[in-house]
């Protein structure tokens, strides 16, 4: 067990330290997020009671695209120069590996939302009618749930020809409903109409049902050969 | 075995037939859909071929994972591509039936939503098996096909809590079957089970033929890398 803890560190203390100095994920996330925002904001024109009903969808779905671009970074690093092919010769864990590989994620998703909730606020006029504490659960939720399956198919992806569009294609439709409850549920804190209660449920069930599912298959696609 | 493939297609072909006359003459028409309900002689028996193809998948999925057997991963191709042609055929069935009944050709109703998601799912999965190198297609595409199947609950829980949030008109659940009418249905899920399974069985074959030819090709290319390495560098230096 402390193998698998300290490997994971190791692994999320190297890709931290990578993604500090070069900033290439953080940045393309950004710059794609507020882009999204700025397109949606000049097709759709809300006002400020309608935006608070569409703003989970489009929080979301930008969110996702961004996460699309830094997820297909993910493994590109360890492909290049045969570290991967490297890590499966060695007696580490798979596991360790792909855990780092999610938190990083993670933790760059949820530096993206916390640098572009600011903005939506701004450009949609948005305060939320219901608790906003829960907010912060639904985003960490939902980014754990988007995160853990993308990193895994990311890693699919990489056995394919055009990994780019692979990705996207795999990651969607099985997160239909993950996607569905971050929205619902932001959509529902935001209008304090209904209760958020079980979105939120729903979202810990799929990220727990994904997480363990991921941890049992990853040694297979890791070897994949 | 290969005897029996012909006696299965006549037996289909027999079974159709007779499945279309019942469902188009011998059934009774409905009360206040009239006519326009005998499609549901073809939605609702591609619908339970296509679940009953899609479990085939994952079962085979699953064996593939644990036993690495090729058979199984041929079973699992063929039963997810049978499966999306059968599911397509019960989405449009269902749009068609639906634009004259409800009025709409589409609703985000329950099983609409799922059938749809499924869909989505199985499209990707085939996708994936398109796209993969050859070696570990089947490895990834059983993984992808057990993720899906971890799916199927959730989507279902979220359609389900989604729905009844925002009501919409309900579709004609509960209610009985007029016993003539399920027997009808009964026979055309028969037809159209044999129609997949002999589908399956001309793919299969398919399927084995085509990678004892890769194979085949693959080996031969290894065998002779001294006679056509010259060959093809002096048409280079031709073109």
């Amino acid at each position: 067990m402390s193998t698998i803890a300290g490997l994971t560190r190791a692994t999320l203390a190297k890709d931290l330290r990578l993604e500090w100095r070069s900033k290439d994920a953080i940045n393309s996330m950004l710059f794609f997020s507020l882009l999204v925002v700025v397109i949606f904001s000049f097709s759709f024109d809300p006002t400020a009671e309608e935006s608070r009903r569409i703003a989970g969808g489009l929080v979301w779905v930008a969110f996702l695209f961004a996460a699309v671009v830094a997820l297909n970074q993910t493994w590109a690093r360890e492909v290049r120069n045969q570290v991967l092919d490297a890590y499966r010769v060695s007696p580490a864990p798979p596991n360790a590996l792909f855990l780092a590989k999610v938190v990083g994620n993670f933790i760059f998703v949820s530096v993206l939302q916390a640098l572009m909730t600011p903005l939506f606020i701004v450009f949609y006029n948005l305060r939320a009618l219901g608790p906003v504490y829960q907010l912060p659960i639904v985003a960490a939720l939902g980014t754990w749930a988007l995160v853990v399956n993308g990193t895994f198919f990311a890693a699919m992806s990489l056995r394919t020809r055009s990994r780019e569009i692979m990705l996207p294609l795999l990651l969607f439709p099985i997160s239909i409903p993950a996607l569905l409850a971050m929205v619902e549920a932001t959509g529902a804190i935001l209008t304090g109409e209904f209760s958020a209660k079980f979105w939120i449920v729903l979202l810990a069930a799929y990220d727990v049902v994904f997480t363990i599912a991921s941890l049992f298959l990853f040694g297979f696609v890791l070897q994949a050969e | 075995m290969k005897r029996a493939f012909p006696i299965l297609a006549v037996l289909t072909g027999v079974l159709l037939s007779y499945a279309l006359y019942e469902a188009l003459v011998g059934a009774p028409t409905e009360q206040t859909m009239g006519d326009v309900q005998r499609i549901f002689y073809y939605h609702v028996p591609s619908a339970l071929t296509a679940f009953i193809l899609f479990f085939i998948n994952l079962f085979a999925s699953l064996i593939y994972l644990v036993r690495r057997n090729n058979k199984a991963d041929i079973v699992a191709l063929v039963a997810a591509e049978v499966g999306v042609v059968f599911c397509t055929v019960n989405l449009v069935t269902g749009s068609i039936w639906a634009r004259p009944v409800w009025g709409i050709w589409w609703t985000w109703d329950l099983r609409l939503t799922l059938t749809l998601v499924l869909w989505l799912i199985y499209v990707s999965y085939l996708v994936l098996r398109r796209f993969s190198s050859s070696g570990q297609t089947p490895l990834l595409a059983a993984v992808l096909s057990v993720f899906g199947a971890l799916d199927v609950p959730l989507v279902y829980f979220s359609i389900w809590f989604f729905r009844t949030q925002h009501p919409q008109p309900v579709i004609g659940g509960g209610g009985s079957i007029d016993p003539r009418m399920l027997h009808v249905l009964l026979i055309n899920w028969l037809a159209f089970s044999c129609f997949a399974a002999l589908v399956c069985w001309s793919r299969y074959r398919l399927e084995v033929l085509q990678r004892e030819v890769d194979e085949t090709l693959a080996l031969e290319a290894l065998l002779e890398p001294r006679t056509s390495q010259p060959r093809t560098s002096r048409t280079g230096s031709d073109g």
